[in-house]
């Protein structure tokens, strides 16, 4: 399967070229954050030290050791989205933000913002902190370092990915396909096991 | 007979680097199970993903790195052999210092905390923790211990439930087909789908969790629960659900049945999920200090 790379940040254009089955790569920068971040950012009205526009960000509390005034890396993965959804459309809207990238998606509100605001989830395959370390050249700059390891972290990446568009600029969404195929799939399932036609799960 | 024969520091030393090997060491038959499900995912998608995933071990085993940042809650099963020399209370105290250790010394990211007040003191073990569960076999002279570092994409997606005997086996075949297909992309498949049946609410969700524990191609040696044990994994991989939630033919590597019997009134099931990233390691201690590690 072809993989594109792309540049970072990202216009609009970029992201309306993304559909829902690509597969990229990121080279460029991409900012680090999760909860704590985000209910700094948003529930506790703290504006965002630095422009985010056309960014992409990484959902991930990363394990680093502060040797004089850097920050090495120890190990960078990322984290299961869902728990940052509320905060997306808002990340969307006031700062511009092209694309999150995570595990396990977000939900509906946040498929209607990216429509709205052009931008795409890209799905990271969750557990592969050790390449995606790897792929992270650098830390150039942590905002908010009293919220380690929920701050801002501001990373060089190279070829970050595979990255596979799982929610993209026009409404569609990869894993609710998958969530209907499976619940298709269901009933026959039960069959085989030789369980009664109850209905099927809320 | 004297209680401990060894250097004190012995278990502590062992835990900690059991925290840091399982890590870091993928155990073969987890991997050689990712490499089989390359080869048999349909999915383009889900080849990309298994690929990645067997680049990830690549990386982590060259280079030396922790394959996941979830180092989880650390969970050892101990086994006492009845011809070793125990000390129980310092085994306890020592498998807690290692853990510590091993987070602070690597250092690595502390994932316990208060459940109320959330202070991390970044040690990985506090108030309950690390979880230890106690086994004893009268014919070992060692002392056999299992560590799990148990990561939260996957734990979060575990269940339990206690069903009627009038609801029978079928309630619990689909209580853990539903489970599965709930949990999507979150817990990071494929991974292992272990299922405790019988014994009480506590006792079954500790059976789930010995039976993530055992090697991928390993089967209940009771036959009954060895064919129910294959019945479910063709059952989870027919929902389509994939590797990490995004469509394929894997969606588990294995389904794995730990069981007890139970009361005459309850039919509990228990669900615990483990990802692709099936993390152990194991060192048997003898009394005259020798230690061997495995998986």
């Amino acid at each position: 399967m072809s993989q594109r790379n792309l540049s970072s940040p990202f216009d609009e254009t970029t992201i309306r070229s993304l559909h829902v089955g690509d597969i990229v790569t990121i080279t460029g920068r991409v900012f680090g954050m999760r909860d704590k971040t985000l209910i700094h950012m948003f529930d506790e009205r703290h504006k965002s030290p630095v422009d985010l526009k056309g960014y992409p960000i990484l959902h991930t509390a990363p394990s680093l050791k502060k040797v004089g005034r850097r920050w090495e890396k120890i190990i960078i993965g990322t984290t299961t989205s869902t728990r940052m959804n509320r905060f997306t459309p808002l990340l969307l809207e006031q700062y511009g933000v092209r694309a999150i990238i995570g595990k396990s998606g977000l939900y509906q509100d946040s498929l209607d913002a990216m429509k709205r605001f052009s931008a795409c989830y890209l799905a990271i395959v969750g557990g592969a902190a050790a390449l995606e370390t790897v792929q992270i050249e650098d830390v150039e700059k942590v905002y908010w370092p009293e919220l380690h390891p929920e701050a801002i972290y501001q990373f060089r990446v190279k070829e970050l990915g595979p990255l596979i568009v799982a929610m993209d600029s026009y409404g569609r969404s990869l894993y609710d396909e998958v969530r209907l195929s499976v619940r298709r799939q269901l009933p026959c399932v039960y069959q085989k096991l030789g369980i009664a036609n109850e209905s099927l799960p809320g | 007979m004297a209680k401990i024969i060894f250097n004190n520091h012995l278990v502590e030393d062992v835990a900690e680097e059991l925290y840091i090997r399982a890590l870091k060491i993928l155990p073969p038959d987890v991997k050689a199970a990712l490499e089989r499900a390359r080869q048999r995912e349909t999915s383009e998608l889900g080849r990309t993903i298994l690929e990645t995933i067997l680049k990830n071990i690549e990386v982590s085993e060259t280079q030396s790195m922790i394959i996941c940042q979830d180092t989880g809650l650390p969970v050892f099963i101990v086994t006492v052999g009845g011809r070793f020399p125990v000390d129980g209370a310092m085994i306890k105290k020592s498998l807690a210092q290692g853990a510590k250790r091993a987070t602070m010394e690597y250092p690595f990211r502390g994932s316990s905390l208060h459940p109320i007040t959330r202070e991390n003191p970044q040690t990985s073990i506090g108030e309950g923790l690390p979880v230890i569960y106690w086994d004893f076999d009268g014919d070992a002279d060692y002392l056999d211990i299992l560590m799990i570092p148990k990561g939260s994409g996957s734990e979060n997606m575990s269940a339990m439930k206690m069903f009627t005997p009038a609801e029978g086996l079928s309630a619990v075949k689909k209580f853990v087909v539903d489970t599965v297909a709930a949990s999507g992309g979150n817990p990071c498949p494929p991974g292992i789908i272990g299922v405790g049946m019988g014994g009480s609410a506590d006792w079954v969700g500790v059976l789930a969790k010995k039976a993530i524990t055992r090697p991928v191609g390993s089967r209940n040696p009771d036959p009954m629960f060895a064919q129910l044990e294959n019945e479910l994994e063709e059952a989870v991989n027919a929902l389509g659900s994939g590797p990490m939630g995004l469509g394929g033919a894997i969606t588990t590597l294995a389904v794995h049945i730990e069981w007890a019997y139970t009361h005459i009134t309850q039919n509990p099931v228990a669900v615990n999920t483990q990802c692709w990233a099936a993390r152990r390691a194991r060192a048997k201690i003898w009394a005259n200090g020798k230690v061997e590690y495995g998986f």
